[in-house]
């Protein structure tokens, strides 16, 4: 974080008119959002749960706070609402339970994921019509590029709303970010945040070791983003960072947030490693788990 | 029966000027171009539509991920550029953003086959037609001429879905008229024989009528079908004149494997089994040359149809003893 990012946060920390109450609210919900990835992935015994840990606060945030939507209404076109781009479709578990506590669908439809005829797919797709989804996400890479044309759209309509992305950083490795981070710059596509889930991990190591990702910073920047950084698991922080970024928009330039996180984060003994990026816990290991996270509107 | 052409126009410019007619028509029709829009001739549109014409500059993957992007909020994207660059450098682009989530962009691919000429192998793909249509939902098309490129093109912004339209760069005979109801999914009977069926798509449509000519001198009567939708192919149209004529030969100027050739023959053998021959390029690379050295080289020119349609003769007389 430097040290202008810094004041700035402190600044908007005192704008940001938290009561307690709707805070512990979200707070909570996180907690339940982690149990339901558990328990989803432990059922389908196939999943992605680290990655999906990592990111709860900010889903939480972004569906329960920040985003302009409508879900018990779902419509494709999302005209006159912000839209959300998952581009690192693995994670689907915590977005699946971040659609189904915010309205989307029922909670109870979260225990079909993965399974033959279900409409939670392993990857997000459109082709069962999940509402929430807008596009098929999974292949990485892509959501950048499908994301930037949604606002290019937004603009044609004049219609005054936010597209957000969430990417991973080992995504990152993939040709198109870069093709589509240089248009969206040079096309002054500011109605546009995209965050990246910073926790340095892929499916063979830690990213320093299948392949550096660099001064991420520096390189975003130099594609001509503005660039914010947050710790993602630290909810407050989230929340004010997205909020901070919102009002960066519509000032000619595309942002970016590099969201530093835990993979796994909440449940002790799948933190630390890329082992847990895409492997289902067993029995006992559900049951460790649940144990650290606490049951608070009610599990699906 | 003699067919005449009164002039020579290239397809990608029927292209250009049915998408210039409906960014006319239609305000929802927004077009991207990967830095071909000369050759794709959409500077007409460009010109026209400053703000519905977004220059991705060499970056094809990007721009098939920022036309499904656009689908949402109601535009109808149009993509341009060479048909290499539109289907097997963004074949996942288009399987997973487009295809899978359904979106209707338009993908227009130019210089599709060997008639691109000089520049080569590395940009004449033969290839494309087969890997659009294993794409579940995805319409595939290759009009015949200039005429009814435009027609085509005009068509497809009132179909819901993606669609693969593939035209080329050579000037080529007109012979379509410029009025024609373009029909997607409906073959288009020129000539109507009794023993062989040509069914052919693209440019060797006009090679499939000349062809028919030297046939006739030969006392040999037949049946020139225009298949400019090969998926979904009219399997009705193709099944109706197989059995009048009881034998079939397929041009297109796509490699045998995936290409048009191989549907009808799908058709045919599950629904009756008929004699059929390929006019196609043989499972190979093109190379440098003048399109038509190259039509020449590779076996697609009037007298490899009029070779293959007596070779099937043959076959139909064995068949039937």
């Amino acid at each position: 974080m430097s040290k202008k990012g810094d004041t700035d946060l402190q600044i908007l920390k005192k704008l940001f008119q938290k009561t307690t109450d709707s805070f512990s609210e979200l707070e909570n919900i996180c907690s339940q959002v982690r149990r339901d990835i558990v328990r989803m992935v432990h059922g389908a015994q196939s999943g992605h749960p680290g990655g999906s840990l990592g990111c709860v606060e900010f889903f939480v945030a972004l569906y329960f706070d920040i985003l302009k939507h409508n879900p018990k209404n779902f419509q494709m076109d999302g005209t006159n609402e912000d839209l959300f781009f998952l581009s690192n479709g693995h994670i689907s578990p915590v977005w699946y339970s971040t659609l189904a506590r915010s309205g989307y669908f029922d909670v109870k439809e979260l225990s079909t994921f993965r399974f033959l005829n279900t409409r939670l797919q392993g990857h997000p797709t459109t082709h069962e019509h999940l509402p929430g989804v807008r596009v098929a996400s999974g292949s990485l890479g892509q959501g950048l590029s499908v994301a930037i044309g949604a606002a290019l759209s937004k603009d044609l309509n004049d219609d005054n709303h936010i597209v957000y992305t969430l990417h991973g950083d080992g995504e990152l490795q993939e040709g198109q970010i870069w093709e589509a981070a240089m248009f969206a710059a040079a096309n002054k596509v500011n109605n546009l945040i995209s965050t990246v889930d910073c926790n340095g991990q892929q499916i063979d190591g830690s990213t320093n070791e299948v392949l550096p990702l660099g001064d991420l910073r520096a390189k975003w920047e130099s594609f001509g983003w503005m660039v914010f950084e947050m710790n993602g698991n630290n909810l407050e922080e989230v929340i004010t960072t997205l909020k901070k970024s919102k009002q960066y928009t519509g000032k000619g330039k595309p942002i970016v947030i590099l969201m530093k996180t835990e993979m796994g984060n909440g449940v002790d003994f799948m933190m630390h490693s890329h082992k847990w990026h895409g492997v289902a816990p067993n029995d006992e290991q559900l049951k460790k788990a649940l144990e650290q996270l606490q049951e608070t509107v009610g599990d699906y | 029966m003699t067919f005449t052409s009164t002039e020579k126009k290239d397809t990608r410019s029927g292209f250009g000027a049915g998408l210039l007619e409906l960014g006319r028509a239609n305000p929802n029709v927004v077009a991207l171009c990967a830095d071909l829009t000369g050759s794709l001739k959409m500077d007409a549109f460009q010109k026209e539509f400053p703000d519905r014409f977004f220059q991705t500059g060499i970056a094809e993957a990007n721009m098939m991920g920022i036309a499904a992007g656009m689908t949402i909020g109601g535009k109808i994207p149009f993509t341009g550029t060479f048909a290499n660059f539109s289907t097997g450098r963004v074949y996942d682009q288009i399987r997973q953003s487009i295809a899978y989530s359904n979106k209707n962009v338009k993908i227009c691919a130019s210089h599709a086959g060997l008639t691109l000429g000089e520049d080569g192998a590395t940009h004449q793909i033969l290839e494309d037609i087969g890997l659009m249509k294993m794409l579940p939902g995805m319409v595939v098309i290759n009009p015949c001429d200039y005429n009814q490129t435009k027609a085509a093109t005009i068509a497809i912004a009132k179909h819901i879905g993606p669609v693969y339209l593939r035209f080329g760069r050579p000037s080529w005979p007109i012979f379509t008229a410029p009025d024609q109801k373009f029909e997607i999914g409906k073959a288009v009977t020129f000539k109507e024989g009794n023993d062989v069926t040509i069914f052919a798509t693209g440019h060797l449509v006009w090679k499939a009528l000349k062809a028919s000519e030297e046939l006739e001198k030969a006392g040999i009567d037949a049946e020139v079908i225009n298949i400019h939708t090969i998926k979904p192919l009219d399997v009705e149209g193709v099944l109706t004149s197989a059995r009048k004529t009881g034998c079939v030969v397929t041009a297109e100027e796509h490699n045998r494997h995936g290409g048009l050739g191989e549907s009808v023959a799908s058709v045919l053998a599950q629904f009756h089994p008929t004699p059929l021959e390929m006019v196609a390029v043989n499972d190979t690379f093109g190379e440098s040359g003048t399109p038509d050295q190259l039509l020449q080289k590779y076996g697609l020119d009037t007298p490899d149809i009029v070779a293959k349609v007596k070779t099937v003769l043959d076959r139909k007389v064995k068949h039937l003893v």
